[in-house]
């Protein structure tokens, strides 16, 4: 018999999993791990199984035999057996249970919450301290950007969306609750002789027509732009504020997010971007404007002008556990630790 | 038993198909949302514009079609005098000690996750090119040196598979004849392997073409037409990358089309792949 031809192309006889066997001319005879003695040829259209009478075992039935067949034909077609097989199934349904659960759960009391980045690392924290004080409630914080959270609540993807910039004009339909203030701080590396621009230079900066620090009384050098991407509620804020109708100069770097911004100016001498103020550290200097640093008091009372809302967007009024987080994140201890943490909170608590 | 064969085989058919199916519709969906835009703008204003300004409507890609084959030159340029050279050291001179420890580190060089090159590209090379050059530092220049090192394990392990297959009767052969070690090696080694290091630069090229996270991290991604190698740039693959999540309506789909451009690119250049190594074998 040509073990080549016999359609099992694996199947000499050796020790398997299940027992070990021995060729005797083209058949094999083996003895399984419980004591079963067989034979079967090898030509894979037959697999017939006698029983040795060595063990006191009562004689197979027909579908014992069929069973070892197709046992027989698996293993030597996968090199794992049925056993095995039906394992790893167990095992996957196990999991598909879990899963199933975890999704009824989050389908009963979690919200979802997406959008811009710069709101994130704060809907982070408030998500937390509610979570803490209503143990049986979850809410999945995810970043993506404004409009692309604007897009996730227009498609129901999301339950809140964040922005960090106004509604566009045909974004109006959907409603926008104003949770805090945030200031665009812009920034310069320390090392950065200058303390002070003007609204008038820092457009003149971006838009290219100021190239040199030089110009702007320091020491001659290449300005760096850093600049975010297209998109950004930062960038779209930064554009109403400061640019007005004029563009942001194609020569500047782009950086996806508050934190790379900050990165690329903390290590470039030469540098100058813009950032929220709760994101600034030690890291990086701000830059007054015209004389006006940005403080929490100079916001409050509206003398720094580069300032925008954090939204949560709806779609429709909110309702039951989104409806419950937003007052949370409107109620004063809330509202206490955004100003905390560098926003502006939009009810003071010391009024009450 | 045969039918049951048979019903194995259909089924590893089916999974085989499968995964050319989600080729197909990986296809098919970048071009069903790209194409439109391109008609929308014109084929040639999109790929010839010098300007990509989505919140205007301006899409022009003609930049980043540049910046995407210089930086990939910088790293072909790096890339494949490192690789060769180190590939015939390994082959040709190494004693079996140094292969040993060698070869896995250089395999190493392939495990490491994109992110941490362009981590290291971020914290060590792009001052030390700020500092010594000029410019942000985030440049061109700092992506090709990290490309180039990227695409080392692809250059070497597969030139090195091709030096090995070849019979020893070649060296033999020229070194009786009278030729040097290192005539041998430049002279017959090299062009009989020919084939195989042509498809290890193809191949080093492809990852260097697609790679995108490093990228982002260290090419500044500045979108204006780049003017030196110490400008900052922004590549095809790190254009989608880094406004992939803020972009809607037109704007995602010009991300689209900059994906088609991308993927006809790299289809050309595979085809002029395949054909030159087999002409040249053939």
């Amino acid at each position: 018999m040509d073990n080549k031809n016999s359609g099992f192309p694996n199947a000499d006889c050796g020790i398997g999993d299940r027992g070990k066997a021995t060729t005797i001319g083209n058949q094999c005879q083996g003895r399984s791990n419980k004591g079963i003695l067989f034979e079967f040829q090898q030509t894979g259209t037959a697999c017939r199984r006698f029983k040795k009478s060595l063990s006191p075992l009562p004689s197979p039935s027909r579908r014992e035999g069929l069973l070892c067949r197709w046992k027989l034909v698996f293993e030597n077609y996968f090199g794992f057996g049925i056993w095995n097989l039906g394992f790893l199934i167990g095992l996957l349904f196990i999991f598909l249970v879990i899963q199933l659960n975890i999704g009824c759960e989050r389908a009963k009391v979690g919200i979802t919450v997406a959008g811009s980045t710069s709101v994130e690392p704060f809907a982070e924290l408030l998500a937390e301290d509610y979570m803490s004080r209503n143990p049986q409630s979850h809410i999945y914080v995810q970043g993506g950007g404004s409009t692309a959270g604007i897009e996730a609540v227009r498609t129901h993807a999301a339950n809140i969306g964040m922005s960090s910039r106004s509604l566009l004009s045909e974004e109006k339909d959907l409603y926008a609750v104003t949770i805090a203030k945030d200031a665009i701080a812009v920034i310069v590396n320390p090392k950065n002789l200058i303390r002070d621009l003007s609204l008038d230079q820092v457009r003149q900066v971006f838009s290219g027509k100021i190239k040199n620090w030089g110009e702007l009384r320091s020491p001659p050098h290449p300005i760096v732009l850093v600049n975010r991407e297209e998109g950004s509620g930062t960038r779209e804020s930064f554009q109403k504020f400061v640019m007005g109708k004029e563009d942001i100069a194609l020569e500047s770097l782009v950086q996806d997010s508050n934190g790379a911004i900050r990165q690329v100016v903390s290590n470039d001498p030469f540098a100058i971007g813009y950032i929220s103020l709760g994101l600034v550290n030690e890291k990086v200097k701000t830059l007054n404007i015209s004389e006006i640093e940005p403080t929490l008091t100079n916001i409050e009372t509206g003398k720094y002008t580069l300032v925008r809302p954090f939204l949560f967007v709806f779609n429709g009024e909110p309702e039951g556990e989104a409806k419950s987080f937003l007052e949370f994140v409107l109620s004063p201890p809330a509202q206490e630790l955004l100003s905390k943490e560098g926003l502006v909170a939009i009810i003071h608590p010391s009024n009450k | 038993m045969e039918t049951k064969e048979k019903i194995i085989e259909k089924i590893l058919l089916l999974v085989a198909l499968s995964s050319i199916a989600v080729l197909g519709l990986i296809t098919f969906f970048i071009f069903e949302q790209g194409l439109p835009l391109i008609w929308k703008i014109g084929p040639k204003a999109f790929i010839l514009g010098q300007k990509w300004i989505p919140s205007k409507g301006l899409f022009g890609i003609f930049p980043m079609i540049v910046s995407s084959f210089l930086v990939t030159l910088g790293a072909l340029s790096i890339g494949i005098p490192l690789g060769l050279a180190c590939t015939i050291f390994l082959c040709e001179w190494s004693p079996p000690s140094v292969g040993t420890v060698l070869r896995p580190a250089i395999q190493l060089l392939a495990a490491i996750p994109s992110v941490i090159y362009g981590f290291w590209g971020l914290v060590v090379l792009v001052p030390l090119v700020r500092n010594y050059l000029g410019g942000p530092g985030l440049s061109i220049l700092s992506g090709s040196v990290i490309l180039g090192f990227m695409i080392l394990p692809t250059i070497i392990s597969i030139s090195e598979d091709s030096l090995k297959a070849l019979p020893p009767s070649y060296k033999a052969g020229a070194l009786a004849l009278g030729a040097t070690h290192w005539q041998a090696i430049w002279r017959v080694l090299m062009p009989a392997a020919r084939s195989g290091i042509v498809a290890s630069i193809i191949l080093g090229m492809g990852r260097a073409i697609g790679e995108t996270m490093a990228m982002i991290m260290i090419l500044g991604n500045a979108v204006k037409m780049p003017t030196s190698f110490l400008d900052s740039a922004r590549t095809l693959t790190t254009n989608i990358g880094i406004e992939m999540g803020y972009a809607s309506g037109d704007h995602r789909q010009a991300l689209f089309a900059t994906g088609v451009v991308l993927f006809i690119i790299i289809m050309l250049l595979n085809s002029l792949a395949i054909f030159l190594s087999r002409r040249r074998t053939g």
